[in-house]
């Protein structure tokens, strides 16, 4: 899978060098899906970081792993709470119109 | 054929037009949970449990709810000064 929005699109071969709708479709919802998951990750690894690790040692004790390792789910329960409630306030806000 | 947002884009092709007007719309959404999330954690979060207490997820609800209030709050604010005074860039300039 190439990164950006530069690669060959086009199917395979030198044939018709007609682009598929469908297929530019799919890589870019992949694509997007991408940048998602990154920009989660990025922002979890911030925030755990910060909760987890006070003066930074040698290595990662076994305390900061746990703690690591429960943030993580945290703030993923955090993320899905947060995605449940804009959506019902959406919902709301579209009724209300 | 005129196209709102996106004209120019997916060029005469509807299908893709249409396609980028929904990720777009998608992606607005993702983004705004993602800073919202973040904001909320650090007003809602202490130490990371076992599991999301009650109180902890009421405080995430409540979090969405009034960013979204002061969101708008702001914007109905910023269009009564401009009807208010004259010029916005009255104000600003003194």
């Amino acid at each position: 899978m190439e990164s950006g929005f530069g690669s060959d699109f086009g199917s395979g071969g030198g044939g018709g060098g007609k682009l598929d709708p469908g297929l530019i479709m799919e890589q870019v919802k992949v694509q997007i899906a991408v940048a998602n998951a990154q920009e989660l990750l990025q922002r979890m690894t911030d925030k755990c970081f910060r909760k987890c690790i006070g003066k930074p040692g040698g290595s990662l004790d076994n305390s900061e792993q746990k703690c690591i390792a429960m943030c993580m789910d945290r703030y993923m329960d955090s993320w899905n709470t947060v995605s449940r409630a804009y959506n019902s306030r959406l919902q709301r806000e579209r009724a209300n119109m | 054929m005129d196209a709102p947002s996106g004209a120019g884009l997916g060029g005469a092709d509807p299908q893709l037009q249409r396609f980028i007007e929904v990720e777009t719309q998608k992606q607005r959404f993702q983004q705004l949970v993602h800073q919202m999330t973040e904001l909320c954690w650090e007003k809602c979060m202490d130490k990371p449990g076992p599991k999301l207490d009650s109180r902890a997820e009421t405080c995430f609800v409540n979090c969405v709810e009034r960013f979204i209030d002061t969101s708008q709050f702001i914007l109905n604010r910023l269009e009564q000064t401009q009807k208010s005074k004259s010029a916005f860039s009255e104000s600003l300039s003194d």
